[in-house]
């Protein structure tokens, strides 16, 4: 619980003034007080408001953990050495195979008995519980990453080699080239596929409900059990993923025409 | 006239490139020693936890497992590609509240999660009971295979709409010229000119949404579908042994590698006049 709780006391003053639920501006204060929307103890407004940060805390956590997996990953397949191919495409078509649900299991589980093992192996007795929160995130950023991977290839792929000729008449050094003129190119390109990759990410975050981490679908479901109101909460979860399609369809869109802004001037 | 005599000893071939060991090779070398220590300890797992009680137990039901999951797929891709149809013609038609219709259908079922729609409609239309009571519905919505079955053909139809309109927007607009010009019909021009182009097109990302589907379906096990997720789950809960998600893992694998292989042959095949 370490983790989700400290990253909670950080931005929690902050949240707390932007928070759109309940919040001074947010909408179940304003539109649903006396439902069971309502905010505060009478309604589970703040409840499925939490579950919402949860949801967009994991998402945010795993992506850049996930970009850098895959970006590596992305490198190790075009590599000259066969070996490094042949390990990342293993990679990939493992985590690529896998139903998302299994990888959440299996990380969940397996990591659980295996953290048990090797305790009780040293000698010591535990009953060690893994974080809900870092599993889930372990196991989404391993498929996200996976996936990112092969959008990331394509990009490199999509980049003459003059570019790197180019860097090396320069004198600059692999990493400078990389940073300076492959990477901005890279990010052009991939942006629409990264895009949809982190639209998947949003909607697979909804998975680690199952492990019992408190996100939007769990809340909500908690909310419909007790209620008795199954159809207004699940919808109410559905119109919040919605949302947050929504609002992430808008800022990618945004991101695409200011990587392009150079480009648009002619 | 002279001329030389000696011709020119031709040079060498040059040397062959010494395999040296740079960066990338040594740390490919590290990771794949990974990848094979991981096998061969996953092997050695599988070999000490091989238990023939628990094979006996629960291997023919991974197997009926397996059927749950490969029918649920079958049957909501078959109805969904049916319904998408309808989807899809909304997408393109150029009357607004149509398309706006088929849009909002298309932005819900894609923009939310498979799990979430399972349990609005699962758990959810418990809610109007009385009402699915009334229409004579509502066993049918009971069973939670009916309701995964219901929510996976709405899912599926919304994703396999984009894919088929995609698919036909990508043929040239020529081709509707010419076939209008040969006098041939709308529907005769759909059938025979445009939809034979668009399903080339459209071949790749069906495959993709057969794969993600049977991997999506996982989520059933869920609501207490006995698919192969849930006779893993069942199994686990039962023994806490791990070697139950390592066998769903390998099922899993299996079937998604085996259909991967299948589609890139099939559209080998289907795309043989189109290479140079």
């Amino acid at each position: 619980m370490g983790l989700t709780e400290t990253l909670a006391g950080l931005t929690g003053p902050i949240l707390a003034a932007l928070d759109p639920f309940c919040g001074p501006a947010g909408i179940f204060r304003w539109l649903a007080g006396g439902t069971l929307m309502a905010c505060g103890d009478d309604g589970w407004g703040d409840e499925v408001g939490a579950g919402f940060l949860v949801t967009l805390t994991l998402a945010v956590a795993t992506l850049p953990v996930g970009l850098m997996l895959g970006f590596f990953i992305a490198l190790a397949k075009q590599s000259e050495a066969a070996t490094l191919r042949l390990a990342a495409n293993i990679y990939t078509t493992i985590f690529r195979g896998l139903p998302e649900l299994l990888t959440i299991f299996m990380i969940y589980f397996g990591l659980q008995i295996g953290i048990r093992q090797l305790v009780a192996a040293l000698g010591f007795e535990t009953s060690f519980e893994i974080n809900t929160f870092f599993a889930g995130m372990i196991a989404l950023a391993l498929v996200f990453s996976a996936y990112a991977s092969e959008v990331l290839t394509s990009a490199f792929k999509a980049i003459p080699k003059g570019q790197y000729e180019a860097g090396n008449a320069l004198g600059l050094r692999g990493g400078k080239t990389m940073r300076f003129i492959i990477l901005p190119q890279l990010v052009r390109i991939a942006l629409p596929g990264l895009g949809n990759l982190w639209m998947i990410l949003i909607k697979d975050t909804a998975l680690i409900s199952v492990i019992g981490l408190g996100d939007i679908l769990r809340q909500t479901g908690i909310a419909a059990r007790v209620t008795k109101e199954a159809f207004m909460f699940y919808g109410l979860a559905c119109l919040m993923f919605l949302a947050l399609a929504i609002v992430s369809s808008w800022g990618f869109s945004w991101l695409e025409q200011r990587s392009r802004r150079s480009e648009a001037a002619r | 006239m002279s001329y030389s005599h000696e011709l020119i000893a031709p040079s060498p071939p040059p040397k062959a490139l010494l395999v040296s060991w740079n960066r990338a090779s040594i740390v490919g070398t590290i990771l794949m020693g990974v990848w094979i220590l991981g096998g061969i300890l996953l092997v050695t797992f599988l070999f000490d936890a091989w238990d023939i009680d628990k094979i006996r137990l629960y291997g023919p039901k991974y197997i009926s497992g397996l059927g749950v999951t490969l029918s649920l797929v079958a049957i909501s891709i078959s109805i969904g590609a049916a319904l998408s149809l309808p989807i899809a013609y909304g997408r393109m038609s150029k009357n607004r509240v149509i398309s706006w219709l088929a849009y909002g259908y298309v932005y819900f079922f894609r923009g939310t999660p498979l799990i979430a729609q399972l349990f609005l409609i699962y758990y959810g239309f418990g809610t109007f009971r009385p009402q699915l009571e009334a229409i004579g519905l509502w066993g049918v919505f009971r069973d939670a295979w009916n309701c995964a079955l219901f929510a996976f053909t709405l899912n599926t139809a919304a994703y396999q709409a984009e894919i088929l309109r995609g698919a036909v927007e990508s043929v040239p607009k020529g081709q509707h010229e010419g076939a209008a010009a040969l006098g041939l019909s709308k529907f005769q021009t759909f059938r025979k000119i445009i939809l034979p182009q668009a399903m080339i097109v459209a071949l790749r990302p069906y495959g993709n949404e057969i794969i993600l589907m049977i991997k999506g379906s996982a989520i059933v096990a869920i609501v207490t579908v006995f698919d192969l997720m849930g006779e893993t789950r069942r199994a686990f809960s039962r023994t806490f042994d791990f070697q139950t998600y390592v066998w769903a893992a390998i099922f899993y694998l299996a079937i998604v590698e085996l259909l991967r292989n299948v589609w890139a042959v099939l559209e080998d095949r289907l795309t043989r006049h189109l290479k140079r």
